[in-house]
Formats: structure tokens, sequence, C-alpha cells
């Protein structure tokens, strides 16, 4: 029944993880059940969402208090801190708008999908209860075009709750173009404003002027699912899993060379070995993990022992993103997949910003081409050059994952790199490829 | 108060034209294809004259020295 | 021919050579813009450089236009009074040929105010307005023409001309050096170019350059007056 089974790039069934369900909260319901919640389910398991709290003029609502109380981040890929971005659209002036970011442009990822296919007034709710500590009268779900029956799965969803009565806010859903850019924040806003779903520069930032030049507050999916159980169980309630810098669960979606490839939610902190465990284990020797998405890291086996924490994985180079996890097994080629993700993020770019429209192409040939064992004796240097001068020089994040993607293959697969340049390609290298790979065309339409 | 500056480039709107490099080459490079890259976004006091004088030469009006520090 | 010319007041003189010189300048100063706009890049010098030139020469062709348009109302002969510097075709003097020459002056007024304030406005709203230049150019050009006092003059005409193939020259080589893409906007840059000089050829050869045109010139009011 997982939503991914529609997804047009998914080789592998994607479920959550069997069993071990003791930090589960987002999907306890589905790990009781195996059924997608009705909003009867809902109700029943985590009762009406707390929107008692609508009175009082300027001050602080308590939910903002609880958020930050809880620590929450984002969940989305950049973990910022949630109660900053509430306190930022709560203290302007006007009508404040809501936009929950349901995209999941990330290829690997499935977890925002699973989600809302299992529990997705877990979702709404937590985006009333923001909209209503914000101040805002207007929540827009955007979800991907291509992906049609979560649509209709999430429009029955919303009618049920208008005919409970349940929002004292109106709820919309959109369906934008699907391309790697689109879920960018600014992205969806300026779709919303009926522009293209490309990337905007700031200033002015969304929470200044976004939807309709009003203050905009975007969240990501699972962020709010978040946010509605801290305001029902309390910030003291959400620290009991994870670490006291990083407290809370997560989702993560586990694919490549393990048993059970899947959504799972684990506390922060968790070892990735851990992970890679619960998702039945490798079923091969791994090679390196891609942590993060196509926007990710690489790491070496070695360091697969390091917990789920931004603070543990920084040292590395890594973030936890979007909360992905693909195996990468010995028997793959570790700079033909990093080729392939690349080729296919290069014609995903929006082709606004001059080092994404020339650099981004130009490093994701060069990787092609050592890939392909057509290396000429300045690609490396050549390369490296470039990747470097991809960080910070884009109106969005593109090129800046797009650059940490090849800089972290460089370094992980070294070895690799280096048979490729002197002898043409490594004995992986005619194998199948092992991760699924959208296409590498161009979006066809942005609006 | 602070006069401080700091450079920010909107990097849609520019389009590579190089005019930024040619008056401040102490705190701007350019790539390979002529789009400028930052090597300094805060602007020191000695070159801040010369700072005003590449943000109004960009003829993308895509230079900004805003006032703060980055 | 001489003798047409060598009628009036210091202050004709006056205006007629500013005038000539403003359309110069104007001329440089279009022929930098549409050059530099591409993606060639002078070797010379810096393009910012060319860019503080395209500046400069506006503002003496501002300031020569001032001249030009202060003699022509001073001047006794003609008796322009001031609402004809700003209100194009109201003059009473060749209405229409004088209301090119003040509509070219308002858009590049227009053209002055939005780059003094283009870091508020934003490069839209500011591109927007700077392509009344070009328009401008061409309203300038005519309104020397068909005012017509020196365009006998066989210098003259040669000093249009090189005007012309100056303007028509930049564009030509601009959409040479330009890449693929926007191909309306080139078509149209393209046709541009081709039709004034056309334009302009013919409407010499049927207007100022045949006998009576200043009675000619002077009856456009007529017509005109009529359509209003």
């Amino acid at each position: 029944m997982s939503s991914s089974a529609t997804a047009p790039f998914a080789p592998h069934h994607l479920a959550p993880g069997p069993g071990d369900a003791a930090d589960a909260r987002l999907l306890a319901g589905w790990y009781a059940t195996g059924q997608p919640a009705t909003l009867a389910d809902h109700l029943g398991r985590h009762g009406p969402p707390p929107v008692t709290a609508v009175a009082g003029g300027r001050t602080s609502p308590p939910l903002v208090e609880a958020v930050e109380a809880a620590g929450l981040t984002g969940r989305g890929g950049a973990g910022f801190p949630t109660v900053r971005k509430l306190r930022a659209v709560a203290g302007r002036r006007g009508r404040a708008v809501v936009v929950v970011n349901a995209m999941e442009s990330e290829p690997a990822s499935r977890k925002d999908r699973f989600l809302l296919a299992v529990a997705p007034h877990l979702v709404l709710d937590g985006a009333v209860l923001a909209a209503i500590a914000t101040g805002a009268d207007t929540v827009h779900v955007c979800l991907p075009r291509d992906r049609s029956d979560q649509y209709r799965q999430l429009s029955a969803a919303l009618e049920e709750r208008r005919r409970a009565r349940l929002d004292p806010v109106r709820l919309r859903l959109h369906a934008l173009p699907h391309t790697y850019v689109s879920s960018e924040s600014t992205s969806l806003v300026r779709w919303l404003n009926g522009g293209p779903a490309r990337p905007q520069g700031s200033p002015p930032r969304t929470h200044e002027r976004g939807v309709a030049r009003r203050p905009t507050l975007v969240h990501n999916a699972e962020t709010l699912a978040h946010l509605a159980l801290i305001a029902r169980h309390g910030p003291d309630w959400f620290r009991q899993a994870g670490t006291p810098d990083e407290p809370g669960t997560t989702l993560v979606t586990v694919s490549g060379a393990v048993a059970a490839p899947g959504v799972l939610e684990v506390a922060l902190g968790t070892p990735l070995t851990t992970l890679l465990g619960r998702a039945g284990g490798p079923t091969e020797p791994l090679r390196a993990v891609l942590l993060g998405g196509f926007a990710g890291t690489w790491l070496p086996d070695a360091h697969t022992h390091t917990p789920l924490t931004r603070r543990d994985l920084a040292p590395l180079g890594a973030v936890p993103g979007a909360g992905v996890l693909v195996a990468l097994p010995h028997t793959a080629c570790g700079p033909t997949e990093t080729a392939r993700m690349l080729a296919y993020l290069a014609a995903h770019s929006a082709r606004q910003c001059g080092p994404c429209r020339l650099g981004l192409p130009a490093v994701a040939e060069d990787f092609t081409a050592l890939a392909a064992g057509r290396a000429d004796p300045d690609l490396l240097s050549r390369l490296h050059c470039r990747t470097g001068l991809l960080p910070d020089r884009g109106a969005c994040r593109h090129p800046d994952g797009a650059a940490r993607l090849a800089a972290s293959a460089l370094r992980v697969f070294a070895d690799d790199v280096d048979r490729h340049l002197t002898h043409g390609g490594c004995p992986a290298t005619h194998r199948p490829p092992r991760i699924p790979v959208p296409p590498a065309t161009p979006p066809e339409t942005w609006r | 108060m602070t006069r401080t500056r700091t450079l920010r480039i909107d990097r849609i709107t520019c389009t590579g034209r190089g005019l930024c490099a040619e008056l401040l080459p102490e705190l701007i490079d350019l790539d390979e294809w002529g789009y400028p890259v930052l090597k300094d976004r805060a602007v020191p006091d000695h070159l801040r004259t010369h700072a005003r004088r590449a943000v109004a030469a960009c003829p993308r009006l895509a230079l900004h020295a805003d006032r703060g520090r980055p | 021919m001489t003798t047409l010319a060598l009628t009036g007041s210091p202050l004709w003189y006056a205006s007629r050579a500013s005038g000539t010189l403003a359309l110069v300048l104007l001329t440089a100063t279009v022929v930098l813009g549409i050059a530099s706009g591409g993606r060639a890049a002078p070797r010379r010098i810096g393009r910012f450089e060319i860019g503080l030139l395209h500046r400069d020469l506006s503002l003496l062709t501002l300031v020569f236009l001032a001249v030009h348009v202060v003699t022509a109302v001073l001047d006794p002969f003609v008796h322009l009074g001031w609402a004809v510097s700003v209100v194009p075709f109201g003059a009473s003097y060749r209405p229409l040929w004088l209301g090119l020459g003040t509509a070219a002056l308002d858009l590049l007024l227009a053209v002055l105010l939005t780059s003094a304030l283009r870091l508020r406005l934003g490069v839209r709203r500011w591109k927007a307005v700077h392509w009344l230049a070009y328009a401008a150019w061409p309203l300038a050009l005519f309104h020397g023409v068909g005012t017509g006092t020196d365009t006998r003059l066989p210098l003259q005409l040669w000093l249009y001309a090189g005007c012309l193939a100056s303007v028509v020259g930049a564009v030509w080589w601009r959409l040479a050096k330009a890449g693929p893409g926007r191909v309306t906007g080139r078509l149209v840059a393209a046709m541009a170019a081709t039709a004034v000089p056309v334009v302009l050829s013919a409407f010499l050869a049927g207007g100022p350059l045949q006998p009576g045109w200043a009675q000619r010139a002077a009856t456009t009011a007529a017509l005109l007056g009529g359509g209003r």
C-alpha cells in the first residue's frame, strides 16, 4: 500500500522496517495497526489537536514556547531550528500563511510520502497548529504533480477534516511540477504566487514577504508532524528520545544493499550501523554509504559507527540531510554511481544562476568522463577546482549539495578514481548500476 | 553605529559581465565562465569607495553592498 | 542653399549647432550601449571604462540638448515658448518635426531620471525605461532631418549618414556576436535596424530634399492639427 509503489523510479518496494518499534512516534499508529490512519483512528489515538491556545495578543503562544523547549529542528534537510521560523513569522505584521512542503524531490527519500500515506492527519494537525500559533488563516499543502494517488488520498483526508469541522483555518492542496529544486521553500512560494517553481534569491526572505506578499512559514511535512506531537505531549516527552543537543526522533529512508529497505523512525543519535541493521542488515559487504541523499555525502564503511547527529557528522563533512541512507556494496563502482547522480542534478538545475547553469554541468561531464575512463591528464585538478567553486554561489543550495556529493566521492573513492584515471575503469564499472537514478533530462515544465 | 558593508550578489540577475571584478579585484575574482567569485564578503574600510563604484557599475544591478556584517 | 542657412540670429546658429552635436553624442551613446550589451569583451580597455564612457557621453548629450532647447526657445524668430520644450506637437513652428524632438527629449529625461534612481528601482524597472533610449534616437534623427534647416547641406547629409551607419552597424555587430536564443527580440532588432535607414532615405528623397520643403513642413501643422 505504500505510496512508493506509484513512484516512477522505485524498483524496490519500500515498507517500514519490521518489528522494533520502540522509538516510533510518528509511525506508532502504523506499527500498531499496519493500516493508514483515518481521521477517526487518528483522533482515537492522539485526541483532537490542542487548539485552545488561540486567544492571547502578541505574547508568544504556548506552542512556540514548547517547540523552543523541545529543540525541534527542520526535518527537510537544512536542520534549521523550527522555533526561529515560527517566531520570525509570528512577529511580523499581517496575516501569515503556512506552507506544508511535502514535495520530497530527493529521489532516494520516501519518508514524507510514507508519513503522509500512513498518518496524514498528524501532518495536517501540525500545519493547523503552526497556523494558529503564527496567526495564519491559510495552509497550503504542496505535493508533487506526478503522485496522483497521494493527491487523491490527501484530498480525502482534507474532506474528512472539513466534514468534522476540525480546523479553524483554510487548508488547500496544490500539485506542483516535480523537479529536484522545486522543493526549495522559495520555489514553493514563487509557484503559489503564480510564477515558476524555481528558487528565488533572497532578500526579501519568505518569512518577511512570501505567498501573496504575506509572512510565510514553510515547513517540511515531517517537521509539522513532530510539532503536532509536541503540542500534545510537551517538550519533555519529546526530549526523551535523541541526544540533549539534538532531541527527538527522525524518519530515515534506508535503501541500497540492505535486506529490508524502507522508511524507519529512529532516535537522533542512533549509529548508522544500527540503522542498517534495522533495515535487515547489509546483503553484501559494504563499500560506503551515501548519507543525506543526492545532495549528500559519501561516507566510507569504516565510519558507519557514527551517530546520526549533525554534531557527530560535521567532522566528516556530512549532514543528516533529509534522512537518506543508501548502502553501496563493494561490487559497485562509486565514481559511476556518483556520475549518474551528478548528471541528474545538473539536468535538474533551474538554470538561473551562472555557476549552476555552467559549472554544475561541467562537473557532471567531467565526472562522467572519469567514470567512463575517458579522463584527460588535467581532469582531476580541473574537477577539484570546479567543484570547489560551486558552493555558496547560487540563489539556492542546489550547487552546494552537488559539490558536496562530488567532493566526497573524490575523497571516499580515491582508489577507484585513481584506477579510472590510470586503467580507464575498475572491475565494477561494467556491472549494472546499483542506485536508482531518475533520467537526467531537464524538467518539462516549471509551472 | 556600524558602517561595515557586506558584498552580496544576486545570482539570478547576474549575467557574468565582469565589470565588478575589474573595479574590485581585491574582493572579486571571476570563474572560467566570467561569473564572480567573492574572495571576501566583508568590505574593508579602504575599499569602500571602490566597492561603491563596482556596485554602481554593474549593468545588471546584481552587486549589492549591504549594511552590516556578513 | 547657403543663403537659406545664413539667415537669423546668433541664437539660431547656436541652436542648430548644439542640436547637431547632441545628435552626434546621442548616436555615440547609443552605439556604445548597443555594443557593450552583448557578451563580447573589449580587448584593450576594461568593460567598466566603456560603461563610464556611455554614462559620460549621455550626460554630455543632455548638456548640449539643454543648450539646443534654451537657444531655440529664446530665439526671437520662431516664438516657441517654454511649453514646447516638454509638451510635444504643440509648437506654432513646424509642430510635427519639432514635436519629434520634444518627444525624444522627454524620453531621454525619463531615462536620465530612472538611471539616477536605478539602485532603488531594481534592474527590471530600470531596464524597461532604458529601452526608451532606443526610441529616442530615431525620433531625434527625424526631428533633425524633418525640421530641415540644414538638411540640404552636403556635410549635414554626410553626418546623418554616419550616425545611421554607426547605429545600424552596432546592431548588426551585436547580433553577429550573440549566442543562440531570444529569436524574437533579435528579429525585431534586425528589422528595426533595416527599417530606419530605408524609411529615412525614402523620406529624404520625397521631402526635405525636394524644393519647397519649408512650406510643406509648416503645413504638416494643419494635417496634425486636423487630426487632433
